[in-house]
């Protein structure tokens, strides 16, 4: 099935079986690894995307869905860095890394992208509203605290 | 009441702010300064770039996987291969493939890499045999080609019927009839804790490539370098070179990554041996929940001597653990479990009896706590219940029988310094207005009649909608390894010099989340005197890196910390000496002009840690950390469901090297432990997990958790050179016992299994029957679904049929880990048969 | 990687119908059982697939004639966001946001809930208690289900394998009152162990209840009503005597079983305890 899709901005064509998993293929026919696989039955979020403005869990979406279809991953939050060594942060990575909301990283870039369609749609640094908002990410290593604090602090002061 | 620990320090709490600002703390020689570098792997972590196993890419590479059990005991008779399938493009590796020892090199060499034929299947999901093909297609098609021919054998199911021991111990002091005879009360009660998986988010993974050597690199998700080397070394008859370990990030380990992954590493290994090319390991999490290591259920039995002031005359426990099919590291959980099971208490006369069985079930291993958990879940619980039986407080027994300064535990340790027992209750007791909450739970209680209504009728509700409980536990944590094992492992920890003027840590301690990679170097540049990021850390590989020991027993920070603040300080006096200036202006010119220069530190014994290991007598830890906690719940009047509304923790860790880290620490162990005291359930029938899926293991999501306020307190540990005392563990003790408490407090009935379920809550209230016991046989039921068409006739007519309602999302089918069945009796919710398929 | 069944993507509501028809089709929406199903094995893949996920057709909320109307693709965040569900249908509301969290409500359909007949699915008591009509066609023709007759045995539904479900439709009646329980064993992305919807009118201005519904589900292989419950309710006003009676009727009238998730025991009491709460809510005592 031939599929175009725009993944963060960019232009992608494919020809992939139509119930390829849309994880499949950004992390194999694209390269793009950052979101992840943790169970493969849509329960822990580690795969989250924001598919067409929404965040779903990419294990769940055949790609003959997302044909046409705008797709955000973790790889494209911050812009690409410009040759030079460093790794550019937009503000809510940098939260996280300043609070210390990712401990082993694997539950982060799925949780990146639901703080980022919360604070996209107008979240604000109520904790219960977050909390709902990532309801659908497990968390091992962090207890969410730090988490937490971290979408908070990119969402900005209480309106 | 003033409590200062030696010397008086607490860490600020750590707000946003703080960290970015830096503070500059006191500079103590030999102590790092408490500030908060950001995590050193966190940019790539945060942007997607960070490659864990399952992210490597290896050209060519194959994929494996594995043909297991799917009975609990049984003789292997045969490995079949269907002739009509075409195996000319698929490898199969079994138990003859092994060149070296069929042995998982562990402890006890009693757990094979693969079952050989005419052997003895000892758990269901036991490898049998290694399928690997160029993709997943094949792979999956010849799963299916494969039929094992077994005749089954009668399992051991229950570890109290066991009597195969793989451990056991015993630890007296005083004289337990005396004790017995001088108290005013004696109080006994049993206690159990089910399995409870690590739930790591990224699965196990592995991949083997040969090298050109005839050795194998694994590059995988682990915790232990090295003990996937030996493993490796073991089964594949390889040399210390030829085998080499490379950890790839790592998504979280908790213990579940500490010996398991030794065994994946063979088979993938065993693989690309036959296919002479990489092979792919990569668990999904259906065959990961199923098929690895586990907390060890546990029966705890304490009957206990205690004066009417609350003071402890007389403590007898048996603690029974089930360790599973294999031995793996049982022995050592249960020695840490005997040692911890007293709680953190003084008490003249003690016997402990310790003893951990086999049974027919997946093999149990390494979870944050190792024992502990499970034992001080009981002695917190019945310290609780004796406080209420003679009308003390919990916080006030507490206090009255809480170790100190200069103390004697059981084996006949005297707890010279760094002891915070009594400082971590009474700032969790404080900052959590215990008795102030208690006093107005209390009255809650009162004017709700108590739950006496819900016996009378069990279907009436109360006006209220739900109870409100606080809860306390305090714990002790002996920090590192268990008696002479440290000294055992004489671990190494290095630092290089480079020409070019790197400084560069090796160690085999491996980041997993808890900050490795940033605190190494946050240590190594205090005691250099140069800025943080001048300090590089080597990625950990066996052809770079000494060892190190494993990464686990909150060892890390602590011991392996300590050896590169040594390291440094050598290296620092030596370039000082060679040039007259400091180390942070000469060393580069120095190195350029001198050549590399490699530092190496081997563990010393601390001076004054004597264990006897024979007799169980003395130092059983160098240090122990302490840890209070506090929690409120909700309990739902109608439903018994338990809401954990906030969590006040206070843990003793020494010294904090990174406050955010270590509250990072605090407050994920923290919420492991709320999981495994409420909604963490793990059913078995036959020998086979049942919650296997994440839709059936439930973990706590961002909704469940507490809020959690955590507050570090620092009790030195003068053996360490920043005297720091291990974080990772000490918080898993005291959640759990902390939780139930509160739910007696909020409706008076203790429950006594882990996990504290509605049901187990419902039943004790007189409200529904009891469920079945944790981590035992029989527990959930399963059941048949109606199938044929008198039923749907009789269906449609009267819509509720009697007896069967079967599992919505049932666990796999009988044969989950060989592919799905191909009879078509599943049916598909259209209503059409998958069998019948008209074109 | 799991198994990729091949599948067609059909542009209209027409294609799909002469697709499913010239052979069976497994349909997808928003993939939140299917994919779960295929990637986890737990049985042979489909076949063949077909795509609903293009036909706009099956969107689409409205409101004509006292019949409340929802496209079988709704998403339940579509559900939980539209004025009409939470003016007219707010227990629908309820139900949907008590479903997976953001990533499964943002794709998960109401369409899909019903034709996969789950024995937990939580809308569906939703349904029945609200006299729902399915809608279901194909090449054949349309016709309309009551609830009722839909669940007919476990992941049984009367679908014939050239049919899609269509659309839903709720009538709405005045001085209706819907309530709707989910009791489940976390409080995100959770398997109920008891889920309830339970309607009626106040219409005699006397309190007592008229046209009672009492649906569950989780306590049987489909979910269920529970009639003898609902004779003890109807004509009843909701006082303690009434709850109590309810509520042993209930536990008596279900067979629940014990099984991954909770026992017979507890969903028995549990479902007795929370229409217990409801009755006495309601009554204000």
């Amino acid at each position: 099935m031939n599929i175009r899709m725009l993944v963060n901005g960019e232009p992608a064509e494919l020809d992939v079986p139509g119930m390829r998993r849309l994880l499949d293929v950004l992390r194999e026919d694209l390269g793009l690894t950052g979101t992840k696989e943790g169970c493969g039955e849509g329960e822990c979020g580690a795969c989250t995307v924001i598919l067409d403005g929404q965040v779903v869990d990419a294990c769940l979406v055949p790609i003959s869905q997302a044909d046409g279809s705008t797709v955000r991953t973790v790889e494209g939050l911050a812009g690409r860095p410009s040759g030079g060594q460093e790794l550019k942060l937009d503000e809510l990575q940098r939260a996280f890394l300043e609070t210390g909301g990712a401990q082993c990283g694997i539950c982060t870039p799925g949780m990146l992208m639901a703080a980022r369609s919360y604070i996209d749609a107008g979240g604000g640094p109520d904790q219960d509203a977050i909390r709902e908002a990532i309801a659908g990410n497990l968390c091992r290593c962090t207890g969410y605290t730090k988490i937490i604090e971290a979408i908070a602090l990119a969402a900005g002061p209480a309106a | 009441m003033t409590i200062r620990t030696e010397p008086p320090r607490v860490a600020r709490p750590t707000s946003t702010e703080a960290a970015l600002l830096v503070p500059p703390g006191e500079v103590v020689p030999g102590r790092a300064r408490i500030r908060s570098p950001l995590r050193r792997e966190g940019p790539q972590k945060l942007t997607g770039e960070a490659k864990y196993a399952d992210d490597l890419v290896f050209p060519g590479a194959w994929y494996g996987a594995t043909i297991r059990s799917t009975e609990a005991r049984a003789r292997l008779v045969a490995i079949e291969r269907d002739l009509a399938f075409d195996w000319s493009h698929v490898v199969v590796a079994t138990a003859q493939d092994i060149p070296g020892d069929n042995i998982v090199s562990l402890i006890s060499d009693d757990q094979p890499v693969l079952v050989p034929v005419d052997g003895e299947i000892r758990h269901h999901a036991e490898p049998l045999a290694l399928l690997a093909a160029p993709d997943r297609a094949t792979l999956r098609a010849a799963k299916s080609a494969i039929t094992v021919r077994t005749e089954p054998l009668p399992p051991v199911l229950d570890p109290l019927d066991s009597d195969h021991v793989f451990a056991h111990y015993e630890i007296a002091t005083g004289d337990l009839d005396a004790g017995f005879a001088a108290a005013d009360l004696v109080l006994e009660g049993t206690y159990r804790v089910g399995h409870q998986e690590q739930l790591y988010i990224e699965n196990n993974a592995m991949i083997a490539v040969p090298r050109d050597d005839g050795g194998v690199a694994v590059h995988g998700s682990l915790q232990c370098p090295y003990y996937v080397h030996k493993a490796l070394k073991r089964a594949m008859r390889l040399s210390d070179t030829q085998a080499q370990v490379v950890q790839a990030e790592t998504g979280g380990g908790f213990g579940g990554k500490e010996e398991y992954p030794s065994i994946i590493a063979i088979h993938a290994a065993l693989l690309a041996r036959k296919c002479g090319r990489p092979v792919r390991m990569i668990y999904d999490r259906h065959e990961d929940i199923v098929a690895t290591t586990k907390r060890h259920p546990a029966v705890v039995t304490h009957r206990t001597g205690v004066r009417r002031d609350g003071t402890l005359v007389a403590q007898d426990i048996e603690v029974v653990m089930d360790g599973g099919a294999y031995c793996t590291l049982t022995p050592v959980v249960l020695s840490r479990g005997a040692l911890h099971s007293g709680g953190p208490y003084r008490c003249p006369n003690v016997r402990i009896r310790a003893r951990a069985t086999r049974t027919n079930t997946p093999p149990n291993g390494a979870f944050r706590g190792f024992g502990a958990p499970q034992v001080q879940f009981a002695a917190e619980t019945h310290l609780n219940r004796i406080a209420e039986a003679l009308g003390l407080s919990p916080l006030e027994i507490r206090r009255r029988n809480v170790y100190r300064l200069d103390d004697t535990t059981p084996t006949g340790q005297v707890l010279r310094e760094s002891v915070a027992g009594e400082e971590v209750l009474e700032r969790a007791a404080e900052a959590s207005e215990f008795e102030r909450e208690r006093d107005r739970t209390a009255r809650a209680r009162v004017e709700r009649q108590g739950s006496g209504a819900l016996a009378a009728a069990p279907l009436a509700t109360h006006r209220e909608r739900r109870a409100s409980g606080i809860g306390l536990a305090l714990a002790w944590h002996g920090a590192g390894f268990t008696g002479s094992g440290e000294v055992k492992l004489a671990s190494v920890a290095s630092i290089e010099l480079t020409s070019a003027g790197a400084i560069r840590i090796l160690t085999a301690s491996t980041e997993m989340g808890q900050g490795t990679k940033t605190i190494f170097p946050q240590l190594v540049a205090d005691a250099l005197g140069v800025a943080y990021e001048a300090v590089e850390i080597a990625p950990q590989d066996t052809a770079f890196v000494p060892d190190s020991g494993p990464t686990v027993a909150s060892r890390t920070a602590m011991v392996v910390g300590g050896l590169l603040i040594q390291a440094a300080r050598r290296l620092r006096q030596r370039v000082e000496a060679a040039t007259g200036g400091t180390f942070a202006d000469t060393y580069a010119r120095w190195a350029s002009a001198h050549g590399p220069i490699r530092v190496d530190q081997r563990f010393e014994p601390y001076p004054g840690v004597h264990f006897d290991d024979e007799t169980y007598q003395g130092d059983a830890y160098p240090a122990y950390g302490w840890a209070a906690c506090t929690a409120r719940v909700d309990v739902d009047l109608d439903t018994g469901e338990v809401l954990v509304r906030d969590v006040v923790a206070v843990d003793d860790i020494g010294t904090v090297i990174h406050p955010v880290l270590a509250e990072g620490q605090v407050e994920g162990g923290t919420l492991q432990a709320i999981g495994y005291a409420t909604i963490e359930e793990m059913k078995l029938r036959d020998g086979r997990y049942l919650n296997d899926r994440l839709a059936t293991y439930l973990i706590p999501t961002a909704l469940d958790a507490p809020r959690i306020s955590t507050i570090l307190v620092e009790a030195p540990f003068s053996g360490a050179p920043h005297g720091a005392k291990g974080a990772g563990e000490l918080p898993m003790d005291v959640g759990a016992p902390a939780v139930v408490a509160a739910i007696h407090d909020a409706v008076g009935v203790w429950i006594h299994d882990l996990p504290a379920t509605p049901e187990r809550i419902l039943a004790a209230l007189g409200a529904a029957a009891r469920p079945a016991e944790p981590g035992r046989e029989g527990a959930g039921t399963a059941a048949e679904a109606p199938t044929d068409a008198a039923d749907t006739e009789r269906a449609v007519r009267e819509p509720i049929i009697g007896g069967t309602d079967p599992r919505p999302d049932a666990p796999t089918d009988p044969l989950p880990l060989r592919g799905p069945r191909n009879d078509g009796e599943a049916q598909w919710p259209s209503g059409e048969r998958a069998s019948e398929d008209p074109a | 990687m799991p198994v990729e069944p091949p599948v067609e993507v059909p542009r209209s509501l027409g294609e799909a119908f002469a697709l499913i028809s010239s052979a069976p089709h497994r349909p997808v929406a928003g993939g939140t059982d299917l994919m779960v199903q295929i990637a986890g094995e737990l049985a042979p893949p489909p076949d063949r697939v077909v795509d609903l996920w293009r036909l706009d057709e099956l969107r689409g909320i409205g409101l004509d004639g006292g019949v409340l109307t929802l496209g079988a693709l709704t998403t339940y965040t579509q559900i939980r966001r539209s004025v009409l569900c939470r003016e007219h249908v707010p227990a629908l509301v309820d139900a949907a946001a008590t479903i997976g969290a953001a990533q499964i409500q943002n794709r998960g359909t109401l369409g899909g809930n019903i034709a996969n007949a789950s024995p937990a699915g939580d809308t569906l008591p939703v349904l029945l208690a609200t006299d729902a009509q399915i809608v279901v066609g194909g090449t054949r023709g349309e016709r309309s289900i009551p609830a009722g007759e839909f669940w007919v045995a476990y992941r049984r539904t009367p679908l014939a394998p050239d049919e899609l479900v269509l659309r839903i439709r709720i009538p709405l009646v005045g001085g209706r009152a819907v309530r709707f329980r989910k009791v489940g064993t976390r409080r995100a992305q959770a398997i109920s162990k008891v889920v309830m919807a339970v309607a009626w009118r106040e219409a005699g201005g006397d309190g007592r209840w008229s046209d009672v519904r009492v649906a569950l589900g989780s306590v049987a292989a489909t979910p269920i009503r529970a009639p003898a419950t609902e004779r003890v309710l109807e004509r009843a006003r909701p006082t303690p005597e009434t709850a109590d009676r309810a509520a042993e009727t209930l536990a008596a009238e279900i067979e629940p079983i014990d099984d991954v998730r909770s026992t017979a025991d507890y969903r028995r009491t549990v479902a007795g305890r929370i229409l217990h709460r409801m009755i006495r809510d309601a009554g204000g005592w």
